[in-house]
């Protein structure tokens, strides 16, 4: 049975304008030790489509569908409920980690809180835990860093500090989102590494949500593309990258600029913008940004599904494979 | 060859801070940039690498004034730019712009995209015309691929793209002569970096611009620069041709910087990750080290590293370099075949 199922998640947002579908039934299972990749560009949904079964959702957001973690729905939980699951079995990191530490207390008080919250643990317990864990993720000298306050650690170290919190209970499932697109891309590198050592040796799940693919080709083992909240292709990092089905997804493996290519020719860009949610194209939502498209493309393809278990949104290809799901006309008004 | 637009000798820029309490008073200095010089030449591009804290935006800021450098001189079509009095040098202004990373902060909310790619105008030419305003501020948005009826718009109602889109309006419209793009596309999806990249390079060749584009990424910068500069700790470690520091970087630190660089190939990716080596993170700026500022996270070192401070110095093919070890060793980045 997987870790996490989710099946026709939707989250909608009511605005001055209008209700914002930004998730638009969304279903994707997350097995045991596997790493999976959510990928699409600002306002794919998915952010949301995660604190929306984080219970993180805004005021104005509804959610609607069914989230099982261990066969229980994270969607009907009290909020105590949650609790009791939130930073102990699912933790969540998050993009920016100047703003999701607090300033004005030390980096040992934020550990030590975790652990003496969700595993009881006393103070001295708590303390030689989270210095273990700084070490963990590479913080040098942690017994006398873990006295300081995050303005005195550098981009990359509180990204790891950030790591640090969210492995301290030993959760089942990590999510990260957007984990180094803040920081340089020396500290990327060096943060990927970590995540995916980390993760050999211990046998937590990992989601993790980000634009750019490149960032994700070698930690990841199955990819979700993400576009105007609906999962456009799925498949194995493998397929993904070296048979990419949906135009959107190629469009986004050609936009990485590339050292390794011997040519400097102009960048392939996807043109056009990511789409308005309150004012999507009739048919396939992509359709007014592929260079692909066609008169069948009017009508919203179905999602379909190849023998070896991928998924694609696009008339591409269909012949070959089974539809899952017919087309659902919402998003069309 | 032609005269150099823009020269830059020896740039420094110093920040002074206080710790400690009143009564125990001790001041620090921070060496943001330290001794920079390059030349560039009308429609060329310098690209700017290196990591935060480098130094870059202040350099970005010491050329154009917006900062007063501690030393050196910034010689624009050779005038002394640290010679002018206030006025003269944003007289000067119009010939030098900015665009800031930051897409969305950098465009006041309360204006409309009409307003602020204008505002250049109205204040340099109080003026003109409000038919010929609007019909240059028009124009400008055709040019950077706007909508011209998007033109009462407020930025709340633009994607980030389309917001770099109007920053880059904004400093074109006065017909500068240098533009400086300080991280323009770093807080944008990947799919919209490259319209952005392509469309400055358009520009670029379009209107003859001298332009500096900096950049925390080498892959980024390979697709728009003529000549690459390396900075580390506010100094310059390698200033290379564009096809020589791809193929063959001279400083460890530029081979360090694109190994890191992520490809979208997953036996590629792991291919390159056993062989980049660069750990641990800049020193402080308040500590910088002995002997070359790189040698603590450098692999290559020797007993000279740490005692000597290597100078930027040029090599057979017109490059720079700033290691003692540039000739013997070999840092040429093979492509792997990929996937």
């Amino acid at each position: 049975m997987a870790l996490l199922s989710v099946s026709n998640l939707e989250v909608e947002f009511k605005t001055a304008e209008g209700v914002v579908k930004a998730v638009n039934g969304m279903t994707f299972d997350v097995h045991e030790g596997e790493t999976l990749a959510i990928v699409g560009e600002s306002g794919a949904g998915k952010s949301q489509l995660v604190l929306s079964f984080m219970g993180l959702l805004a005021e104005n957001g509804r959610v609607a569908g069914t989230a099982l973690f261990h066969g229980n729905d994270l969607l009907q939980m009290k909020p105590k409920e949650l609790n009791k699951i939130r930073g102990r079995h699912i933790a969540m990191i998050f993009q920016d980690p100047m703003t999701s530490l607090n300033p004005f207390l030390t980096i040992e008080k934020q550990m030590m809180e975790v652990v003496m919250h969700h595993q009881g643990l006393s103070r001295d317990e708590a303390r030689s835990h989270a210095v273990e864990m700084l070490r963990a993720v590479r913080i040098p000298d942690p017994e006398e860093r873990i006295k300081q306050y995050p303005h005195e650690y550098s981009g990359g170290m509180r990204q790891r500090v950030m790591i640090a919190i969210g492995l301290l209970c030993e959760p089942e499932l990590l999510i990260a989102d957007e984990p180094s697109t803040a920081l340089d891309v020396t500290i990327q590198a060096q943060i990927s590494e970590l995540v995916s050592e980390l993760r050999k040796e211990t046998k937590m799940s990992l989601v993790l949500i980000t634009h750019d693919l490149s960032a994700v080709a070698e930690i990841a083992d199955r990819i979700i593309v993400m576009y105007a909240g609906e999962a456009i292709e799925t498949g194995t990092v493998d397929e993904i990258f070296y048979s990419p089905q949906h135009p959107y997804t190629r469009g986004l493996i050609a936009s990485v600029p590339r050292l390794d290519r011997v040519s400097d020719d102009e960048l392939q860009a996807i043109p056009g913008n990511p789409p308005n949610l309150l004012a999507l194209p009739e048919g396939c939502s992509f359709r007014d940004r592929c260079s692909e498209a066609t008169e069948q493309c009017y009508q919203r393809p179905p999602l379909w599904r190849a023998g070896s278990g991928r998924t694609s949104r696009c008339f591409q290809g269909i012949e070959g494979g089974e539809i899952v799901a017919e087309p659902t006309g919402e998003g069309e008004e | 060859m032609s005269k150099p637009v823009l020269r830059v000798q020896d740039l420094a820029v110093t920040f002074t801070s206080f710790t400690g309490g009143w009564l125990q008073r001790h001041e620090r200095q921070l060496r943001a940039v330290d001794g920079i010089s390059f030349e560039l030449h009308a429609g060329e591009t310098l690209g700017i690498v290196g990591e935060s804290g480098s130094g870059k935006s202040t350099l970005a800021r010491g050329i154009l004034g917006l900062i007063k450098p501690g030393r050196g001189r910034v010689m624009w079509n050779g005038e002394e730019l640290n010679c002018l009095n206030e006025e003269e040098l944003r007289q000067k202004r119009k010939e030098l712009q900015i665009v800031f990373q930051d897409p969305v902060a950098s465009l006041n909310p309360r204006m409309t995209a009409g307003d602020i790619i204008s505002e250049p105008l109205w204040t340099f030419y109080p003026n003109m015309e409000r038919l010929q305003v609007e019909e240059r501020t028009r124009g400008m948005m055709k040019v950077v691929g706007l909508l011209p009826n998007q033109i009462n718009r407020y930025p709340h109602e633009f994607s980030g793209g389309q917001c770099q889109r109007i920053g880059i309006a904004r400093s074109l419209v006065l017909n500068p002569k240098l533009l400086i793009c300080d991280e323009p596309v770093s807080a944008l999806d990947v799919s919209i970096q490259a319209q952005i990249i392509n469309l400055l390079k358009d520009l670029q060749k379009k209107l003859g611009l001298a332009l500096i584009f900096i950049a925390h990424d080498l892959s980024v910068v390979r697709h728009i620069s003529d000549r690459v500069m390396v900075m580390y700790m506010g100094q310059a470690m390698e200033v290379s041709n564009k096809t020589n520091l791809y193929r063959r970087p001279l400083h460890p630190y530029t081979n360090a910087l694109m190994k890191s660089v992520a490809v979208p190939d997953p036996k590629l990716a792991a291919a390159m990750r056993k062989e980049s080596w660069l750990t641990g993170d800049m020193p402080s700026p308040y500590q910088r080290p002995k002997g070359c500022i790189f040698h603590d996270r450098c692999p290559f070192k020797v007993k000279r590293c740490e005692a000597d401070v290597p100078a930027l110095r040029r090599m057979e093919d017109g490059d720079w370099v700033a290691c003692h070890r540039a000739e013997e060793l070999d840092l040429s980045i093979e492509v792997p075949a990929s996937g």
